[in-house]
């Protein structure tokens, strides 16, 4: 069996990038995310890299648009407030059609919020990352092992779709211990000959550029990136489906909160209630076509959430709004349990 | 299970998530049971959740004095310990100070160590080292004895125990526990410094040096 380690979530994140061939992380303190930048600033030289503490979110975030342009793997982490910071340098990134990694440990919110565990930057991750018209790949990891995992996918996405990819995680992942094992890491080789890394009176000097004096070119340049979306939404969704075939009750859930939902589902299931669990990996692109399998026999979806209900448009839409959403969430900091959740599969199973 | 010669004072240092909470619980609960006075502090300044303070109604019920930050498990992200150190440890009873990972976390304990110098110099604390096999980065000998000496120089004192908590959270065997025996022993040995106990889950048997039946206490929200 290969070697088993046990880390927190944190530095599991750190290390997968280092593996996946990072070389560079610009990013600014914040909890409950210090756990990444700690590792990377006492390992990432060692590894022959550069860690850098900026002076503020967008300071770093513009180092990343920088390093990015040269074709280096790099990335940041931040938690909320400071990925609201940030999210001006994203959109940037964005229409740079530059590669990079972004990591948000999400935090309580709005405002300055708390430092307790939340998803209530679902919206912003999927939806409004910033101004303009553009996406972000998003991937949400339920364990340890996954953030290791996702990490190591989002280098090679971003690298093949030459665009931003966030791990959208929580203080919750972040911060808990679980065992993992590391797999063989084997960077995905992309074609970077649009790299700012110097023409050596070789070849015409490349341009990394967001403004466009042109409307049409502008439009141009988005309808082009929209074009690679397509396929992304075509191509990439990911998503666990758990106990769905015979399920009356469809829970969805996400991130650490999935966790808490399979709790709950094993539970009713022992109590004979027709439960299953549906886990968007990706959160964009949103797994429409297999959240529309998993619930081919439900009449009720139930969407839990650290937050308000983020999600529960894009389920609606996913199913064409023909199964009836509730929800259940807590916000704040506060980690929905296992109990409550059981408690609304419960109302909603004896509601029939 | 033997635990011998328990110290008034135990301190419990360690590496980042090397077990050190889940083992000052159960230190704490094992001395309540034999009906002993026992008071608990959570030293941690650095983890902003997932520590000793957790555990305040497991204390309450068993009699097990509880001193945190009021700042712990809240919204504000303050290292800040609103306690007295001090006078805990002229209070009768066993006191058992759960400090924070690394040297960072060791960092505090350096506040108090002009206090507890006399404590240690009449053999009355045990500052135990937490070790775990498994845990990266701490998982070889010159890391884990690197690591030991930046703990001792911030806090000032010196280890006295080894606690060889191996473990792999819900995955621990007896397997786990008996393949870290030799990694304690090398640490023991390079140092010169006496097993404290090992750890070993209560459903699980294993012959192993010391044995110390340990509870996991520190499970996820989902484990409920």
């Amino acid at each position: 069996m290969a070697e088993r380690n046990l880390m927190k979530g944190n530095e599991a994140l750190a290390e997968a990038a280092m593996r996946a061939g990072c070389k560079c992380f610009f990013g600014y303190p914040i909890t409950p995310q210090t756990e990444i930048s700690a590792y990377l600033a006492k390992y990432m030289a060692k590894n022959g890299g550069l860690f850098l503490q900026a002076e503020s979110e967008l300071a770093a975030i513009n180092m990343v648009l920088g390093a990015a342009s040269t074709g280096t793997r790099c990335m940041t982490s931040s938690s909320s407030p400071g990925i609201s910071l940030k999210s001006e340098g994203i959109s940037y990134i964005a229409a740079s059609d530059l590669p990079c990694v972004i990591i948000n440990v999400q935090r309580g919110g709005p405002g300055l919020g708390g430092i307790q565990p939340s998803q209530a930057d679902y919206w912003q991750a999927t939806k409004g990352l910033g101004h303009g018209d553009f996406h972000v790949l998003v991937f949400a990891p339920a364990s340890v092992q996954e953030m290791v995992d996702m990490v190591v996918k989002a280098f090679d996405k971003a690298d093949e779709y030459r665009m931003p990819a966030m791990i959208l995680a929580d203080g919750l992942l972040g911060q808990m211990m679980e065992p993992i094992t590391f797999p063989e890491i084997k960077p995905l080789e992309v074609d970077k000959s649009w790299a700012t890394n110097g023409h050596k009176n070789k070849r015409e000097h490349n341009i990394i550029n967001s403004l466009f004096l042109t409307p049409e070119v502008l439009e141009n340049s988005v309808n082009n990136r929209y074009k690679r979306y397509e396929k992304i939404e075509s191509e990439e969704t990911d998503a666990e489906v758990y106990l769905c075939d015979d399920a009356e009750i469809v829970v969805c859930a996400f991130g650490a909160t999935a966790r808490v939902a399979k709790s709950a589902v094993n539970t009713a299931r022992e109590q004979g209630i027709k439960v299953g669990l549906f886990r968007p990996k990706t959160l964009w692109p949103f797994p429409k076509q297999e959240l529309l399998d998993a619930t081919r026999c439900a009449k009720n979806i139930l969407s839990v959430e650290m937050n308000m209900g983020q999600m529960i448009d894009d389920i609606k839409l996913a199913t064409e709004c023909k199964i009836p959403v509730s929800f259940f969430g807590r916000t704040g900091g506060v980690i929905p349990k296992p109990s409550e959740v059981l408690n609304e599969i419960v109302k909603i199973g004896g509601a029939e | 299970m033997s635990l011998n010669n328990i110290k008034k004072i135990s301190i419990i240092t360690g590496h980042y998530g090397s077990g050190k909470t889940n083992f000052a619980v159960n230190l704490a609960m094992y001395l309540a049971n034999k009906g002993e006075t026992v008071r608990i502090v959570d030293l941690d300044i650095v983890n902003p959740y997932f520590r000793t303070a957790d555990f305040k109604e497991l204390f309450r019920d068993n009699n097990i004095e509880l001193s945190a930050s009021v700042y712990a498990n809240t919204n504000l992200d303050i290292p800040a310990i609103t306690f007295d150190v001090e006078r805990l440890a002229n209070e009768s009873g066993y006191l058992i100070i759960d400090v924070g990972g690394d040297d960072d976390g060791a960092m505090a304990l350096g506040r108090y160590c002009e206090a507890l110098k006399d404590f240690y110099n009449r053999g009355e604390i045990d500052m135990l080292y937490v070790v775990n096999k498994y845990r990266y980065l701490t998982d070889t000998l010159d890391e884990t004895l690197s690591l030991m000496g930046r703990i001792e120089s911030v806090s000032g004192l010196q280890c006295t125990g080894i606690v060889n908590n191996s473990n792999l959270g819900e995955e621990t065997s007896a397997k786990t526990v008996l393949d870290s025996c030799d990694f304690a022993n090398s640490i023991c040995s390079a140092t010169g410094i006496e097993l404290k106990c090992t750890c070993l889950p209560i459903e699980c048997e294993a012959q192993v040096p010391k044995p110390f039946n340990v509870k996991r206490y520190v499970k996820a929200i989902w484990e409920e």
